[in-house]
């Protein structure tokens, strides 16, 4: 890995990598920026200075309490992530410490249901929310949420299983330790960091979850990306109340992913490097 | 107590039989070394006895007892594993601590064991540090540790020093065998380092392909080799084996002289040969003669102070009583 980098070539890879992030990031900016405008000045045009008005954050609040599809978000994506969590360790150690011959099959498999679109089971699990009374209730996105993320889940999961050498589960096997003892007590623990980015992962996928949230929930289970939604409203669009609605949903979520980047890196590349 | 009897035991894997039946008694107390090239079994066989793996048939007996279908943590042995495989995220003491713990064992019985345990293996100073601290050899001590915490009716360990450099080996085996006299428990050791099995066993159990070449005490198999096999496979160097006119002569289809029983002369002999490598150890001295017409290479070991070098030309003389024969099977002849 030792190379020697002329300085040049650092000053030039140093502004070629800010620039890319800018140019990602320049959407959030804008928004966050718009949120500042009053309505007029969002109208007006391409703008980079905003006026520091803070009345469509005034306006978005009193128009939509915000702590309730906040405290909906929360719930849903940390209950639906805890709740796959519990499913996908058994799930993975089985998969990773004693595969058959069709584990891979299995793997793959749930992999491609995240390759179907989720408008083509729309209207089945419609139907089964409203049979079974989960329409518009957290309980019913917990699960719904819980299942759309599961393979991410078990694959995450069973990759980093993978990393953790088999003799130290069979030494704990020897040591006495029933199979519960077993995850519990070491393959837990040792995989910790890969569970906590797994769970990081899940539950910003589970927080900017929109098509199922927006489908099946109206104002009682509605969370933050709902929340959005209800602002590009039939009276027209308002660019700076939607922006600033936007700006309160997306800043938990951006605000916890700047504190776990680390982890988080980790989880984007699992299996990739060791 | 710790007799462990093997009853027709086999394993296959799919329709690859990789121990073929076979019968084996451990008695209580015994140093056991299992010992073959690699591939040999030695390590299923050992799995099969810890409960790791399934037998595909027999029966395992532990202290007259039918553990066949037992799990690992109901036979009551504990395992020493060749990657250590120590819990990474506990410190020394809940590593030692852990088969306790899932025994259910008081909190001052686990720490009156831990005490003892760390004062045996030197790892008093260590208790509070994570296997990430520590050294290859200290490790080893740990896993050894949280073994003998469980008072087992008996140890097995696989590969236990393979991890670890030349120096540390010898060490390690030395406070193996110190740990050996001290329990008195059965110990089944798995290794393919004949040196370790010689130094360490009470019992040798030679294993090729799965199957068991020949059961006996280090001398025994050194004195008696059963067959061609165990006669290479034992004794460092190799035995040289002649095959053709030489063994003819002897009436054998294969004949074995061990390296120490071939005299070296500048004046004359049996063989005559040209000296390729010389290795002068200082206590002994190891001559590989080409050129003699029977075999690529003998290997003859002779005294320290000899001092033929490459190119010289010698006469080999074997010791016409400690020739070994083999029949055509390849089997001892008496």
């Amino acid at each position: 890995m030792a190379r020697a980098v002329s300085r040049n070539a650092k000053i030039g890879w140093t502004i070629a990598a800010w620039s890319v992030a800018l140019i990602i990031f320049f959407p959030i900016l804008y928004t966050i920026i718009t949120s500042l405008k009053t309505e007029q000045e969002a109208i007006s045009g391409f703008n980079l200075i905003p006026s520091f008005s803070l009345s469509s954050y005034e306006a978005v609040q009193s128009q939509n309490n915000y702590w309730r599809p906040f405290s909906n978000s929360v719930v849903i994506a940390v209950g639906s992530t805890l709740l796959a969590l519990i499913v996908a360790i058994p799930a993975a150690w089985a998969m990773a410490f004693s595969p058959t011959k069709r584990t891979k099959d299995i793997l793959m498999w749930m992999l491609s249901t995240k390759m179907m679109p989720a408008v083509a089971v729309l209207v089945p699990i419609y139907l089964i929310f409203l049979r079974t009374g989960l329409m518009d209730t957290r309980t019913g996105l917990v699960i719904v949420l819980m299942l759309m993320n599961l393979p991410i889940v078990v694959w995450m999961l069973y990759t980093y299983f993978r990393e953790i050498p088999g003799e130290i589960l069979e030494a704990a096997r020897m040591d006495g330790a029933s199979l519960r003892d077993e995850i519990l007590y070491v393959l837990t623990p040792m995989a910790v960091p890969g569970i906590a980015s797994t769970l990081l992962l899940n539950i910003i996928l589970a927080w900017n979850e929109a098509f199922w949230t927006i489908q099946l929930t109206t104002t009682n289970a509605a969370p933050l990306s709902a929340f959005i939604a209800s602002f590009s409203s039939p009276q027209g669009l308002f660019w700076a109340k939607l922006s600033a609605a936007s700006t309160m949903a997306i800043a938990p979520i951006l605000i916890l992913g700047w504190f776990s980047q680390k982890q988080l890196v980790r989880g984007l590349t699992f299996g990739a490097v060791k | 107590m710790g007799q462990i009897t093997l009853e027709e035991v086999a394993k296959r894997f799919g329709e690859v039989e990789v121990i073929p039946p076979l019968d084996l008694t451990i008695e209580d107390g015994e140093f056991v070394v299992f010992v073959g090239p690699s591939g040999c079994g030695k390590s299923t066989l050992l799995r099969l006895i810890a409960g790791l793996e399934d037998v595909s048939g027999g029966r395992i007996l532990i202290d007259g007892t039918d553990a066949t279908d037992a799990s690992p943590a109901k036979r009551g042995l504990a395992m020493v594993f060749q990657s250590y495989a120590l819990y990474p995220h506990m410190s020394v003491r809940k590593n030692i601590a852990f088969p306790m713990r899932m025994a259910g064992l008081s909190k001052d019985e686990q720490d009156r064991r831990i005490e003892a345990a760390a004062k045996a293996l030197n790892l008093t100073n260590y208790l509070d540090r994570r296997p990430g601290q520590l050294s290859g050899g200290q490790r080893q001590r740990v896993a050894i540790g949280r073994a003998i915490v469980r008072e087992p009716s008996a140890f097995l360990f696989d590969e236990p020093l393979s991890n670890l450099d030349a120096a540390l080996r010898v060490g390690m085996r030395l406070e193996i065998s110190e740990l050996h006299n001290r329990l008195k428990t059965t110990m089944i050791y798995v290794t393919h380092d004949q040196v370790e099995a010689m130094t360490m066993a009470d019992k040798i159990v030679v294993l090729q392909a799965g199957r068991i070449e020949q059961v006996g005490s280090p001398l025994d198999l050194y004195l008696r080799p059963r067959n061609v096999f165990v006669a290479g496979f034992i004794g460092s160097p190799r035995m040289n084996l002649f095959s053709g006119p030489t063994a003819a002569e002897y009436g054998a289809e294969t004949i074995g002289v061990r390296p120490e029983h071939i005299a070296i002369s500048a004046e004359g002999g049996k063989w005559k040969g040209r000296i390729g490598v010389s290795e002068h150890l200082g206590s002994d001295s190891f001559f590989y003669v080409e050129e003699t017409g029977l075999t690529e290479t003998i290997t003859v070991r002779s005294d320290g102070e000899l001092g033929f070098r490459h190119g010289d030309t010698v006469w080999l003389t074997p010791n016409e009583e400690r020739i070994h024969r083999f029949d055509k099977t390849g089997d001892r002849i008496a």
